[in-house]
């Protein structure tokens, strides 16, 4: 391994070891109460799809929203700023306090202010910055940033905060439970509140129309702060504008569920600043706060509401750049939610302070942390995007998050300067820059390799086993050594197709016909995959054509090679458009390719052409499902009481696939395998951990490892360690070989006649 | 707002563990002993056909406002799908008086129950337009930052919500 490789995989590990344990714990909470949440909501989609158009319009509006926002403002009586970077941000914000002669300054969690940085300006300035939130607070006295943008604190364990306390003030005896520490910060932080001269807080959402706030908040604490002291700054980034109050609707209904897993914080204040409600002055403790002295448009007001003064300080520092670029304008819709975070089989086991930047982390956290500070930050953590998708349809926003990594991914590679090895030059026919990364090179052509592998099997199997040649991957390309490699065959799957003599079902007698596509995979490693399709399929009374067709550019895709995959999926559409004009489906055996036809193609092909393909498109078993509802005859597969069926085991565990339970494929291998009288169990894990090549790393062996734990656990669980496993696909059976002790298999050997 | 609705909020607030009465603008006094702990602060009901008792005393001082265990007020408008109350951000300081004290009691009247978001943004819109603030209150304050969920983070650690029929 190469020091730097060595290093990542060092610090991933001190991470899985003193942090993973309580942020698996708050992430997969928060995950869970999402899928339980959302579920009793009847318009989810809908109101996805209205967050989205909101926020799209308001982006694309965005200028001319600014200037609706600062009339508004001004005639609440309040002052609007554009900062255009952090600088201009910090020095307007450090005025306003020097102004108010400002001691104390309470703040109510905002990332845009710790994108900022905006408490170092303060302190220097001497003020006293008090965070207010319990989780930024225990930061705060711990000196360390935030590891999750919804709860910052999450890797903190109670121990761990117990003894924080103990350690910073003089405590008389001890804090255990969570009750006393919550009480004892409720406290403290309560006499801060109480003198300060400032309120700082962020703003989920900014209404142009009326200038109203949408702050959400569970602790009250965003309400304590704007309600206390006379002067209120209110600092977000210039994205959270929309059009009106209204539109702030979905949002509200949305944020909790996606973030947390709540219906509803319990706090969501909807504040047009100056706020009517007087300041409370605990300097004078015993005057009435509604104390009417003055007279104002013709009534009686509170003298000290009227005292009030607000700033709301707008953030650039890059976004408006981001908006002109057509890759990244995306991130813009983001409205901080946390889903991607908590839905991410990487983000679970390892948190914020592996996977994050300098201030975001997450899955969006690429696209901020590449338009706010630059690629090179967004470069530290983008690998760990493993482009599962799982995280597509947690988002609020509905934001493809994992292309947003892959095009970050791509513009790294061409940002890099190297050069490249000759070694992996030979094996790598693609169009990318000369400076691409060896490794990312090496896993990008795999469908070089592949032939080359089976093309050279048994032999290449046997020199790739070696400890040499282990070696050399390790050091070139950073193979893992501890992963097993797949076993190339010499004898393809198309190669054993044609020497059968094609499909045993002649298209006169046939009820369809489908080409089944030969991936890099079933072609190269997992042919009896391939063969099973086959035969199940023919079974049904399909006539089967397997013909030459590129591969997808999924590996390539993954390694942000995006020239490449583009130039697959030309290679695919045109292989396959005579077949589909010949009314042939077309059915894939690897959910990850599937994913590439039915998702990314669509930024590659015309959308005619990539209609077509999406259109024609199946997933193998939901394709047998398809053929069985259709009054094909369940009897000719093998069922469960099958006499002959062996040591197959009736009882099934079925871990699905990530990409194939974003496209929502998941239920139609379970349909298939119970119509056909197996009892099964599906892994309840997010993410088995291998995701493409990513288990193959050396850096992050350890982690995909440790993300598989939980399925692991579930598959050898007592009411599960008898049952047959299956997966859908290639990763995957590859991580369940090496975290099980028995064998796997993709579920259509399962169902192929035997 | 129909019989549906009230009780539809009535099933939201229990979800929360809120507890819920049903009253009388005439039993108001008795209902809001029931539910009350001294020291007792309160803001003014901006309803027509009913106000606080005399025993609760409104426009406190921020020393009372302190010390008080229980705070009354107003909430203007109810969504019974999320169990919520709305507090109106108000000179005679409702917010504060929902937000110190341990116990929020909310007076409720049943026809400002609505059943769900969209029709409060309706209300929420004509507000803010007019340049006035409101915040939607879901059960009691909390917090999950210190490895467990703790109620009364900086908010109240128990609501109650009297609806007046």
């Amino acid at each position: 391994m190469s020091s730097t490789r060595e290093e990542k995989a060092a610090r991933i590990r001190h991470f899985l070891a003193t942090e993973g344990d309580a942020v698996a714990e708050g992430t997969r909470g928060f995950n869970a109460g999402r899928y339980d949440s959302v579920e009793k909501l009847d318009e989810y989609e809908e109101l996805k799809e209205r967050a989205r158009a909101i926020k799209e319009d308001a982006i694309e509006r965005l200028p001319e929203l600014v200037d609706q926002l600062r009339e508004s403002v001004e005639a609440n009586g309040g002052t609007l700023y554009v900062a255009d970077d952090a600088d201009e941000a910090n020095r307007y914000i450090r005025e306003i306090a020097e102004e108010q002669g400002a001691e104390t300054l309470v703040k109510s969690k905002s990332m845009t202010t710790e994108e900022l940085e905006v408490n170092d300006e303060l302190r220097a300035a001497g003020v006293d910055v008090v965070e207010t939130d319990l989780g930024e607070w225990v930061l705060q006295l711990a000196d360390e940033a935030p590891s999750h943008i919804v709860a910052p604190a999450i890797h903190k364990s109670r121990e761990g905060i117990a003894e924080l306390f103990e350690a910073t003030f003089e405590l008389d005896e001890p804090l255990e439970t969570a009750e006393e520490l919550t009480m004892f910060a409720r406290e403290k932080l309560g006499e801060r509140i109480a003198e300060a001269d400032v309120g700082m807080t962020g703003a989920n959402f900014i209404a142009a129309d009326s200038g109203t706030l949408l702050l959400v908040t569970s602790e009250g604490n965003a309400r304590k702060s704007v309600v206390v002291p006379e002067t209120h700054v209110a600092v977000a980034g210039v994205e959270k504008i929309v059009p009106s109050v209204r539109d702030f609707q979905p949002f509200v209904e949305l944020i909790g569920r996606s973030g947390t897993g709540q219906d509803i914080t319990s706090y969501v204040s909807l504040l047009t600043p100056p706020v009517d409600s007087p300041t409370v002055d605990f300097d004078a403790p015993d005057v009435p706060m509604t104390d009417r002295e003055t007279e104002r448009d013709g009534g009686s007001v509170p003298s000290r509401a009227s005292d009030r003064e607000f700033h709301l300080v707008l953030v650039d520092n890059g976004r408006m750049a981001m908006r002109e670029d057509e890759q990244l304008k995306e991130t813009l819709y983001c409205i901080r939610c946390s889903a991607c975070a908590n839905s991410c089989g990487n983000f679970q086991s390892v948190g914020g302070h592996v996977f994050g930047g300098e201030t975001y982390s997450g899955g969006i956290a690429t696209g901020w942390e590449a338009g706010i500070e630059g690629l090179d930050v967004a470069a530290e953590f983008n690998d760990l995007c493993t482009g599962c998708s799982r995280c597509v349809n947690a988002c609020p926003v509905k934001i493809d998050v994992p292309w947003i990594n892959t095009v970050v991914r791509d513009r790294l590679n061409r940002g890099e300067d190297g050069k490249l090895d000759f070694l992996v030059e030979g094996l790598t026919p693609d169009a990318e820059p000369g400076g691409l990364d060896i490794g990312k090179r090496f896993f990008g052509n795999f469908s070089t390799i592949a032939k080359l592998g089976s093309a050279t099997a048994p032999v290449s199997n046997w020199l790739a086993g070696t400890r040499p040649a282990r070696r050399l991957l390790a050091e070139t390309v950073g193979v893992d050594p501890r992963r097993d490699l797949p076993s190339f065959r010499r004898e393809t799957f198309r190669t054993w197709f044609e020497r059968r003599g094609g499909s045993e079902v002649p298209p006169a007698r046939a009820r369809r016909e489908a080409v089944v596509y030969p991936d890099l995979y079933t072609n190269h490693v997992h042919v009896e995959r391939g063969k099973a399709a086959v035969k199940t399929l023919e079974a049904l009374d399909v006539h089967v054509v397997v013909p030459d067709v590129p591969s997808s550019g999924r590996a390539p895709l993954s390694q942000g090679m995006v020239s490449t995959a583009e130039r697959h999926a030309h290679d695919v559409y045109a292989a396959l458009a005579e077949h589909i004009d010949a009314d042939r489906d077309l059915v894939v055996v690897e959910p990850s390719d599937l994913a590439m036809f039915r998702r990314e193609y669509e930024k590659f092909l015309a959308p005619k052409s990539f209609e077509r393909l999406d259109m024609h498109s199946y997933e193998v078993m939901e394709y047998v499902y398809g053929l069985l509802h259709a009054g094909a005859e369940p009897t000719l597969l093998s069922g469960a009481d099958d006499p002959g069926s062996g040591d197959v085991a009736a009882g099934v565990a079925y871990h699905s696939h990530c990409q194939q339970r974003t496209l929502g494929l998941e239920s139609y291998t379970i349909a298939v395998l119970e119509d056909l009288g197996y009892d099964v169990v599906t892994s309840e894990t997010e993410c088995c951990g291998m995701a493409g090549s990513f288990g193959y790393k050396s850096e992050y062996y350890e982690l995909s490892m440790d993300v598989g734990e939980p399925i692991r656990e579930q598959f050898e669980a007592a009411d599960a360690a008898d049952r047959t496993v299956v997966a859908s696909g290639t990763s995957c059976l590859e991580q369940l070989d090496a975290l099980l002790s028995r064998p796997t298999q993709h579920p259509v050997e399962l169902v192929a006649p035997r | 707002m129909s019989a549906g609705t009230l009780s539809a909020f009535e099933r939201s607030l229990r979800r929360l563990d809120v507890e819920s009465i049903r009253t009388t603008p005439e039993e108001l006094d008795d209902a809001l002993a029931s539910v009350t702990l001294d020291p007792v602060v309160g803001a003014p009901l901006p309803f027509a056909d009913c106000s606080l008792p005399d025993w609760v005393p409104t426009d406190p001082t921020p020393a009372e406002l302190d010390s008080a265990k229980t705070g009354v007020t107003a909430a203007e408008l109810a969504i019974a799908d999320y169990g919520s109350v709305v507090i109106r951000a108000t000179p005679d300081a409702t917010e504060q008086v929902s937000l110190f004290c341990d116990r929020h009691v909310a007076v409720v009247r049943a026809e400002d129950v609505v059943p769900g978001m969209p029709e409060a943004f309706e209300r929420f819109a004509e507000w803010t337009e007019n340049g006035d603030s409101a915040i939607v209150a879901t059960g009691p304050s909390a917090t999950a930052d210190m490895g467990a969920l703790v109620k009364g983070a900086h908010g109240p650690k128990e609501v109650y919500v009297v609806v007046l029929e």
